[in-house]
C-alpha cells in the first residue's frame, strides 16, 4: 500500500553509525534490529495504510535497558516512538524514519495482584485480557475492554485512554488506573500516582493517560480491579427506523438505568455480521440495539423488565432477551465480529471514530449516507450508543487507484461533521498520525499552542513521537489555505463544545 | 442568561494583570478560602459569572459557568432525577461549581463512583496570558489532545481561571440504605476492603472509631440483596448522616486543633491515634498540633500515602505534602506553560517559580 501520510516535521540530523554503536553497547544483540527484513514487522500499527521503516528497532527487556535507550536517543537528539502490540488504529505507533522504534513487548509480566486492595501491578506489554484472566480466581476483573482486548496491551491502553463496550458504566482507562512508572525522555524514572486514591499536586496521572506517547514512556502500571458482577443479560431490540433506535437509548437513560453496555448497529453492519456469525439478528430491521444489564440476580431481573418495557414503548418491532449465557455471548458475537464481518463484504474498510451527542445521531447518519452517495463508497455504522461513540466503516478497495484517497477524504468529512454537531474527532482510537489534520478543525491555534507548550515541559527537544497527536500551526495554516483553495470553509462559526 | 456571562470582563482583567505582572486571587463563593495556601493578590470575582448553559438529562451531561452555586446545580439535576456522582462537599451555601472543581473535592461516594476529576468532560478557561481556551467537550468519550480538562481539577486555579465546566452526571439511585456495624478500626478496614471486592452496591463507608457505617445505593432489589448479605443495624436518617459526613459536621470534626487529611492505600493498617476513616479506608482524618507536621509526613509516607493540612493553616507551614524534586520540576514547567508570569493564585498550592 502507499505511504500517503503527510510529511512530518521538524527535521532531524541523525548520526546513524554513532547511534548504532551507542545502542549496541547497552542492548543485547537480539534486542536491536537494524536490517530491513527484521524491521519490517514494525513498519505500521493497526492503521496499515500508513507505513514507514524506522532507522532502528530497540526491544529493551527491562527498565534499565529502556532508560539507557532513552538517554542515548536524548543525547543524540533522535526521535523515539514507543510501541505496544501495534493494534492502534490511528497510526500512533507509526515509526519515524529518522528515529528509533522502541517496542515494549518484552515487558510482559504481571508483577503483583492484591486481591484485598483490588489492584494489579503490571508491565506495559501485558495484554488487556490477560489481566482479567489473572484476576478471575479472586472474583475480580479489569473493566475497560477495547474490542482488541485479546491482543492490545495495557501500556497502549494507557497511552490512548482506551474505552470498550462497557465504558458508559465502568469508565475509560483513566478511571481505572492508580499509578504509573514513567520514563522521561532524559531517561529518568518517575512515579505518578500511588496506591492511594489521589496524590498531591497536579493530576499528572490524568494528563499522561491518553497522551499518545508524546510525554514519556510508561514502564509499569497499577490498575484497579472490580468485582465480577453476579449476572449479566442482553436484550436485543429491532427497529424499523434508526432514529427510533436512537431515541430508545435516551429513553433507557431517562428511566434511570445505566446499562453495562449499549450498542447499535445499522442495517449494513448488522447484515454483514449476521451473514458471518449467524447471531440470530432480525435481518429485515433497519437498526438493532444490544443492551446489557448486569449486577445481582434480582437487580438484573428488575432492570431487564424495565428496559424491555422502555424498548417496547419506544417502538421496537421485536425485543429478545438472552435466555442463557450461551445466547448472551451469541448476541455479542455478532457485534464483536462486526469489523471482520464488514471485511468479508469489502476488500478493505476504513474505520472512523467520532463521538457525537446522541441526540444528533439521526442527522449524522443521514448526512453520512449523503456523503456515501457523493463519494461513491458504501458505509456501515457501528455505534457505542450509550456514550455517543460512532464507528462508521467506509468500504473501499485499495487495489482500485485512488479509492484509498477517496476513503480518507470521506473519513475526514465524517470527522468534521462530528465536530460540527458538537462532538469530537476521536472517541477512543486517538489522533495519532491519522487525524492530525482534523485537530485543526477541532481546536483553535491558541489551544494548539497551549498543547505544544505543555509537551515542551516533558519533551523540550520534540523527540517523543514527534509529528503525532497535535499538529503544528504551520501545518494547520497550510491546510487552511488548501481548504480555501477548494472553496470549503471550515465552520468558522463553530463552538467546540 | 447572557447577562450572567462575565467571560469578557474576566478576560480583560486577566490580560491587564498579565501586562502589569499583577497577582490575582480567584474568588468564587468564598466558602473555601481556608483551603490550601493563603489567597493573595487582587481579587478576580467569579461569583457573578453563573448559570447553567446546557443540560441534557438523556445525554447525562451538564455545562455550567464556574460561578454557579453547587446547590443550584444539584437542585436542577435532582428535578430530573440525577446527581453529581462525586457528591462534593459544599462547606457553605455559597460554594460554586468552579471552586469545587478547582479544589478537586469529592465526598463519600468517591471510592465507588469516582472523583470530581472522573466526571469532568470539558472546560473553558482563561490561562495566565488572558487567552480563552476550550478543552474536552460535552461528550463522554473524547481523546483529542491532552487531557487539560482533568489537569484543571485540583489545580486550585493555578493553571487557569475556570469559566465553564461540563460534567457527566448520573441517575439518582432508586433506593439508599445505611447499615451500622459496631467494630474496631482494624476490623472496619478489613470489612471495607473485602466488601468492595464483592458485587455489592456500595456507595459510602466510614468508621468513627467505634462503628462502621455502610451505605448501599441502587436498584431496590440490589439494595435489598446487599442488606441481606451484610446485615447490621439500619440507620434511620441515612441521608442526614451522610450529608453531615460530607460536610464534616459530625462530632469528630468539632475540635479546635488543626485537621489533617491522610490519603493512603485502603488496606493501610489502622493508626494509633483516634481518627475518622472513610473512602473505604483510603482517607483518614485526625486532629493534631502543627508541631506534629514532620512526624505525620513520615507516618503517611510509611503507609504509602501523603498528608495534607486540611484546616488550621498558618503562614509558616506548607499545607500540601512535599513533591519529589523531579515532580516539582514538572509542576513548575506546567505552571510556566499556562501562566508564565505566575499571576494566577500564587501561593495557593506549591511555590511554583523556577528561581
Amino acid at each position: 500500500m502507499n505511504t500517503s501520510f503527510p510529511t512530518q516535521e521538524p527535521e532531524y540530523n541523525v548520526d546513524e553509525p554513532s547511534l548504532l554503536r551507542a545502542l549496541q553497547a547497552v542492548l543485547p544483540a537480539h534486542a536491536l534490529l537494524s536490517s530491513t527484513e527484521d524491521k519490517r514487522p514494525y513498519e505500521c500499527d493497526g492503521l496499515s495504510a500508513y507505513r514507514s521503516l524506522p532507522l532502528l528497532v530497540a526491544l529493551p527487556e527491562n527498565i534499565e535497558q529502556a532508560q539507557a535507550v532513552l538517554r542515548i536517543c536524548y543525547a543524540h537528539k533522535v526521535p523515539v516512538v514507543a510501541r505496544g502490540a501495534g493494534t492502534g488504529l490511528s497510526g500512533g505507533a507509526l515509526p519515524f524514519a529518522q528515529g528509533v522504534l522502541m517496542g515494549l513487548s518484552k515487558f510482559n509480566k504481571i508483577l503483583d495482584i492484591d486481591p484485598l486492595a483490588r489492584t494489579a501491578t503490571v508491565q506495559p506489554g501485558v495484554r488487556n485480557a490477560v489481566i482479567s484472566e489473572a484476576a478471575q480466581p479472586h472474583g475480580l476483573y479489569y473493566a475497560p475492554d477495547p474490542s482488541s482486548q485479546i491482543a492490545c496491551t495495557i501500556g497502549g491502553n494507557v497511552a490512548e485512554n482506551s474505552g470498550g463496550v462497557h465504558c458508559l458504566k465502568y469508565g475509560l482507562t483513566v478511571h481505572n488506573i492508580l499509578r504509573l512508572q514513567l520514563l522521561t525522555i532524559e531517561g529518568e524514572l518517575l512515579t505518578i500516582g500511588s496506591q492511594a486514591l489521589d496524590s498531591p499536586g497536579y493530576d499528572l496521572l490524568a494528563l499522561l493517560t491518553g497522551s499518545e506517547g508524546m510525554l514519556g514512556v510508561i514502564v509499569e502500571i497499577t490498575v484497579k480491579l472490580l468485582p465480577i458482577p453476579q449476572q449479566a443479560q442482553v436484550l436485543m431490540a429491532a427497529f424499523d427506523d434508526v432514529a427510533k433506535a436512537g431515541r430508545a437509548v435516551g429513553d433507557i437513560i431517562a428511566a434511570g438505568i445505566i446499562p453495562a453496555g449499549l450498542e447499535m448497529m445499522d442495517k449494513a453492519s448488522m447484515q454483514a455480521a449476521e451473514d458471518f456469525v449467524h447471531a440470530g439478528y432480525p435481518s429485515q430491521a433497519e437498526a438493532i440495539l444490544l443492551c446489557e444489564v448486569d449486577g445481582s440476580l434480582a437487580e438484573v431481573e428488575e432492570h431487564t423488565q424495565a428496559v424491555q418495557h422502555v424498548l417496547t414503548q419506544a417502538g421496537a418491532t421485536e425485543v429478545r432477551i438472552s435466555k442463557n449465557e450461551q445466547e448472551r455471548l451469541l448476541f455479542w458475537k455478532g457485534r464483536k465480529a462486526a469489523f471482520p464481518a464488514v471485511g468479508r463484504i469489502s476488500p478493505d474498510y476504513y474505520c472512523m471514530d467520532g463521538t457525537i451527542p446522541r441526540k444528533a445521531l439521526p442527522e449524522v447518519l443521514t448526512r453520512i449516507s449523503e456523503l456515501s452517495q457523493q463519494f461513491g463508497l458504501r458505509v456501515a455504522n457501528v455505534f457505542h450508543a450509550g456514550d455517543g461513540n460512532l464507528h462508521p466503516l467506509i468500504l473501499y478497495d485499495a487495489n482500485q487507484p485512488g479509492e484509498l484517497h477517496t476513503a480518507e477524504e470521506f473519513g475526514s468529512k465524517i470527522l468534521e461533521l462530528c465536530v460540527e454537531v458538537g462532538g469530537t474527532i476521536t472517541g477512543e482510537h486517538g489522533v495519532g498520525m491519522e487525524k492530525i489534520d482534523q485537530m485543526c478543525v477541532q481546536f483553535e491555534p491558541l489551544e494548539l499552542e497551549q498543547f505544544h507548550a505543555l509537551k515542551k515541559v516533558f519533551d523540550p527537544h520534540w523527540l517523543l513521537n514527534p509529528g503525532k497527536a497535535v499538529p503544528t500551526l504551520h501545518r494547520c495554516a497550510e491546510l487552511g489555505a488548501m481548504h480555501v483553495h477548494h472553496g470549503e470553509l471550515k465552520f468558522p462559526e463553530l463552538e467546540r463544545f | 442568561m447572557n447577562e450572567h456571562d462575565g467571560s469578557e470582563r474576566l478576560q480583560q482583567q486577566v490580560k491587564q494583570a498579565f501586562a502589569q505582572h499583577t497577582p490575582l486571587q480567584i474568588c468564587g463563593g468564598g466558602s473555601k478560602t481556608w483551603f490550601g495556601g493563603a489567597p493573595q493578590g487582587e481579587p478576580l470575582q467569579l461569583a457573578a459569572h453563573q448559570g447553567v448553559i446546557s443540560y441534557e438529562p438523556t445525554e447525562l451531561v451538564i455545562t455550567a459557568r464556574a460561578g454557579t452555586r453547587v446547590q443550584d446545580v444539584e437542585k436542577i439535576l435532582a428535578e430530573q432525577g440525577q446527581m453529581l456522582p462525586f457528591e462534593p462537599p459544599h462547606f457553605a451555601d455559597s460554594a460554586t461549581l468552579g471552586g469545587v472543581i478547582a479544589c478537586g473535592l469529592s465526598g463519600p461516594r468517591r471510592p465507588y463512583a469516582g472523583a470530581a476529576r472522573d466526571f469532568v468532560l470539558g472546560v473553558k478557561i482563561i490561562n495566565g496570558r488572558g487567552e480563552i481556551l476550550h478543552f474536552g467537550g460535552e461528550v463522554m468519550k473524547n481523546v483529542a489532545g491532552y487531557d487539560v480538562s482533568r489537569l484543571m481539577v485540583g489545580a486550585l486555579g493555578t493553571l487557569g481561571v475556570l469559566l465553564e465546566i461540563s460534567l457527566k452526571v448520573l441517575p439518582l439511585p432508586a433506593r439508599d440504605i445505611t447499615l451500622a456495624h459496631v467494630c474496631d478500626a482494624d476490623t472496619a478496614i478489613r470489612h471495607m476492603n473485602q466488601w468492595a471486592g464483592r458485587a455489592l452496591p456500595l456507595s459510602g463507608t466510614c468508621h468513627d472509631g467505634k462503628t462502621l457505617f455502610v451505605r448501599l445505593s441502587g436498584a431496590v432489589s440490589a439494595v435489598q440483596a446487599g442488606q441481606a448479605e451484610l446485615g447490621g443495624e439500619v440507620l434511620e436518617d441515612g441521608a442526614g448522616f451522610w450529608s453531615q459526613v460530607r460536610e464534616q459536621q459530625v462530632d469528630f470534626f468539632h475540635d479546635a486543633q488543626p485537621l489533617w487529611r491522610l490519603s493512603v492505600p485502603p488496606t493501610a493498617p489502622a493508626l494509633p491515634q483516634p481518627c475518622w476513616m472513610d473512602w473505604g479506608g483510603a482517607q483518614r482524618w485526625w486532629h493534631a498540633p502543627l508541631s506534629e507536621l514532620s512526624a505525620l509526613r513520615r507516618q503517611a509516607e510509611a503507609m504509602g500515602g501523603t498528608v495534607q493540612l486540611f484546616r488550621g493553616r498558618t503562614d509558616h507551614e506548607a499545607v500540601f505534602h512535599p513533591l519529589s524534586a523531579s515532580i516539582l520540576r514538572l509542576h513548575q514547567g506546567l505552571k510556566q506553560a499556562f501562566d508564565p508570569r505566575l499571576i494566577l493564585n500564587p501561593g495557593r498550592m506549591y511555590p511554583l517559580d523556577n528561581e
